[in-house]
């Protein structure tokens, strides 16, 4: 088999395969070395499968919800092994199909574990493959916190939380990020006890103040005990539950869980891929790369999680399209702007934003006009059922620049994707307010947010 | 039955132009043949001509809309006369050329100003326009960064840190006013339009002033001999079809024949190789009204004289009522400017691109030479070849003066 290319990739996650396919398409012959699946963490072990999972807890809540669509169903209960199945079935179906992709592009892939050995060259299994540009695409996993370190039984990290081989009655959820919030969502929706534990003062701490204290309002509302400012102190493990002493305050309280699940962030995997001795730089777990995923070391290029914040998939894939972009010589390349990169928590309600939070765009000494809106407002979400929610944007008030915009309840994380087109093409509050909104949708909250701003809301 | 009329495409690679006029009005009765309006691209007026006989019912793109592109309709024949219900037609199934037609500046109402900067509309994000509008900066003078050239925010903020730094670099010295930006001319003034071609030529001259390395090579050439030979050639041209040979003809011919012998300057440079062309294509430069144009003799190495002569006069002819077409003008291998008419001693000229070199010709005049150690009078002609260095060096650029000299000083040669 042929050693020789012009651009290996080492890790086939989001960011890793479709850097390879760019490549491909530039008429580079390309690489990718992965070393457990295809479609990395993403596909396998993250973004899909819970998505997966999330969708059967939603079904789950509006079969206890039926009489309000005018349904009548008795005995409702759900087959877990079938829906941890299907979660299981979906990841496959799409790592398969990612290895068509690359075998479409004639992307050579080397299962193995890979690194650096020399000038531009990687090891994999006892062969040396060499190219120019070598991309580190090896992502990050779950950070173990001490005392609380997964074991596969009774302490989860998210794989374990993935694939439950029963529900457990009650459940303490450590850290409340995008993972920990979907997981204790999942849980919740399935009739599970429910516990959050956040040693800040507030859950979802990346999201606008205002969006994370609907959250955590709407999530108590079902029924989730939520404790910030407070941590784990000590995890006993008994025979079939732990018992965590939490500390709020000064004040110890003990509770007793079938399971825990561990969602306290996330570290680089910068371990044994042969960057000791080479010019790549690593900070705080994660490689230092400039805006168009350059290391220290020359011909030795890096994206996606494990270059650091924020950790999406599709991030890494964008940063993977610029860095061989800016490889290939092409015109136009620009770094990501991270103010353009939306984030999702597919929690129910779901929660997705875009940009600076207000208190950001405050910090960095913008005069801010912040517009809101209600779901309560608008026809299709109160026909569909789902009348919490929010948006919230944030204008510069001199410029009109949008500078973020923050949104919770149903059908979000699919209309985010609106502000961000409009942050990249830099639209102001104009262009915005002269963009015909169809009726009715959900999304014409994001239309009156805007006019809100600028008090011309109509409907509220 | 009403057919529309279509932006005509007047080279394979045009894909929009100018609808400089129409020549018909709206209800004229048409006859196939007829000149409908005129189409300015970069160089050259072209002409619509009506293939089909009718009234012309409606011009969907008025006189002096840029950025046309190419196959929009420009108007609507109506082939039997039968007005109205076929009229509608055309505007729903092409949208397009109808929202050209909106933002087109009407001639009457749009001062000239406007008029200028319709056809180069500045592509800018709606923030950096609002950034430029409120630091009132003219978005004309900032450089875009973002796709395809289009100015976003960054640039507004680059433009306007800018003039600040190099002033506050300057030493003690008395606070230096921070350099306007180019367009903001505060003496009176009044805004000439550019036009397309004004355009093409900032462009392009600016591109190949700023990316190619050019170096000069000067020679001083004795033109006795050829004015000798001139004078006897053109007292033998017939009265009926002749000739009247001009200095700039045999210019031309030795430019020719010193390419064929040094054939590494009829070349352009590309990033993967040299290109060196097969045929030796001299594109003349020609002043118009507006500009200036370099309509191509071909094959100049192989075409005597008189047919070189013959064919500048038609060219140049054709150049100033703007009647040239595209292949006429674009392409050639080489380019000659000759200001020697205007008493020019010596100039350089702009390389052309992708061309690698431009001789810049001045006048024969008498000058005293220096010749067997003896001074004598000679008619001296001044030449100037800019070269891209990127093709060739000096060396090859002395190599071709010293062959196109010696073709001019013993000018028999030029008549084989």
């Amino acid at each position: 088999m042929d050693t020789k290319f012009d651009l290996i990739v080492l890790g086939g996650g989001p960011g890793g395969y479709v850097s390879a396919i760019r490549a491909a398409q530039l008429g580079m012959k390309a690489a990718v070395v992965e070393r457990e699946n295809l479609g990395g963490v993403c596909l396998n072990w993250g973004c899909i499968p819970t998505k997966a999972l999330l969708r059967s807890a939603e079904i789950n809540h509006l079969l206890h919800h039926l009489p309000e669509y005018g349904f009548a169903a008795d005995n409702i209960r759900y087959d877990l092994p079938a829906i941890v199945k299907r979660s299981r079935g979906i990841a496959k179906q799409l790592a398969s199909g990612v290895g068509h992709l690359l075998k479409k592009n004639k992307v050579a892939v080397f299962m193995g574990q890979g690194r650096l050995a020399g000038a531009h060259t990687l090891h994999v299994d006892g062969k040396d493959l060499t190219a120019p540009h070598i991309i580190l695409a090896t992502g990050a996993r779950a950070r173990q916190l001490p005392g609380l370190e997964s074991d596969g039984k009774l302490i989860w990290s998210y794989r374990e939380a993935m694939v439950p081989p029963a529900m457990p009655k009650s459940l303490l959820v450590v850290g409340s990020g995008a993972i920990g919030i979907e997981f204790a969502s999942f849980y919740r929706n399935m009739g599970a006890e429910v516990t959050i534990v956040e040693v800040l003062d507030r859950i979802l701490q990346a999201e606008d103040e205002e969006i994370g204290t609907f959250a955590r309002k709407s999530f108590e509302k079902q029924g989730m005990k939520i404790i910030t400012g407070a941590k784990v102190t000590q995890a006993v493990k008994n025979a079939d539950s732990v018992t965590a002493t939490i500390l709020a305050g000064n004040v110890n309280t003990e509770l007793t869980v079938d399971r825990v699940i561990s969602a306290v962030g996330i570290v680089g995997n910068v371990e044994d891929i042969g960057i000791e001795g080479t010019k790549v730089q690593v900070e705080r777990s994660h490689i230092v790369i400039d805006g168009y995923g350059r290391t220290g070391e020359p011909g030795v290029y890096a994206i996606g999680d494990v270059t650091g914040a924020p950790w999406l998939a599709h991030k890494a894939s964008h940063e993977g399209v610029v860095c061989v972009e800016a490889i290939a010589n092409q015109p136009d390349v620009h770094p990501i702007d991270v103010g353009n990169i939306p984030g999702c928590t597919y929690s129910r309600p779901q929660i997705a934003s875009v940009g600076m939070t207000e208190a950001k765009a405050k910090a960095a000494g913008h005069d801010v006009r912040v517009g809101r809106f209600p779901f309560i407002g608008n026809g299709k979400a109160i026909a569909m059922g789902e009348p919490e929610g929010m948006v919230k944007v944030v204008f510069d008030r001199k410029t009109g620049a949008m500078l973020g915009a923050h949104m919770i309840g149903a059908e979000v994380t699919e209309m985010i994707q609106g502000y961000a087109i409009a942050r990249t093409l830099e639209t102001t509050e104009q262009e915005l307010m002269h963009t015909v909104f169809p009726h009715p949708t959900v999304s014409e909250t994001m239309h009156e947010a805007v006019l809100d701003a600028y008090g011309r809301a109509i409907h509220f | 039955m009403a057919t529309n009329i279509l932006m005509p495409a007047l080279s394979p690679t045009m894909t929009e132009g100018t609808l400089a006029r129409w020549l018909k009005r709206e209800g004229d009765a048409v006859k196939s043949g007829d000149i409908l309006a005129e189409i300015e691209t970069d160089k050259a007026t072209m002409e619509v001509e009506a293939v089909d006989e009718g009234v012309l019912t409606r011009i969907v793109v008025p006189d002096g809309t840029a950025g046309v592109a190419v196959n929009a309709t420009i108007g609507v024949l109506d082939g039997d006369g039968s007005e109205g219900a076929a009229i509608a037609a055309p505007a729903v199934a092409t949208p397009a050329p109808a929202a050209a037609a909106l933002h087109a500046p009407s001639p009457t109402a749009v001062p000239a100003a406007a008029l200028a900067t319709a056809g180069n509309r500045v592509f800018a994000s709606p923030l950096a326009r609002r950034l430029g509008k409120l630091a009132g900066i003219d978005l004309a003078s900032v450089t875009g960064s973002g796709p395809n050239g289009r100015i976003i925010r960054v640039d507004i903020e680059a433009f306007q840190a800018r003039p600040a730094k190099p002033a506050a670099s300057l030493v003690a010295a008395p606070p230096a006013p921070a350099p306007a930006p180019a367009t903001t001319i505060g003496a009176p003034h009044t805004l000439v339009p550019n036009s397309t071609m004004r355009r093409v030529i900032a462009k392009r001259l600016t591109e190949s002033h700023q990316s190619v390395p050019t170096f000069y090579v000067t020679m001083d050439i004795e033109l006795d001999a050829l004015m000798e030979l001139r004078a006897k050639l053109n007292a033998r041209a017939p009265k009926e079809g002749g000739y009247k040979l001009s200095v700039n003809d045999f210019v031309v011919k030795a430019c020719a024949l010193a390419l064929r012998q040094v054939p590494a300057l009829n070349a352009s440079f590309t990033e993967a190789a040299i290109a060196q062309y097969t045929d030796v294509d001299i594109s003349v430069a020609v002043s118009i009204p507006d500009g200036l144009i370099t309509p191509i003799v071909r094959h100049a190495d192989t075409k005597g004289l008189a047919a070189i002569s013959n064919e500048i006069k038609d060219l140049a002819a054709r150049a100033k009522a703007g009647k040239l077409k595209p292949e006429e003008f674009q392409g050639g291998g080489f380019s000659l400017s000759n200001l020697g008419m205007f008493g020019v001693q010596s100039f350089t000229a702009i390389i052309n691109p992708p061309q690698a070199a431009i001789l810049a010709v001045g006048a024969g005049t008498p000058r005293p030479v220096v010749r067997d150690g003896q001074l004598a009078i000679a008619t001296v002609m001044m030449c100037t070849l800019s070269v891209d260095h990127r093709v060739a060096d000096g060396a090859k650029g002395a190599q071709w003066m010293a062959a196109f000299k010696a073709l001019l000083e013993d000018p028999l040669g030029l008549l084989i």
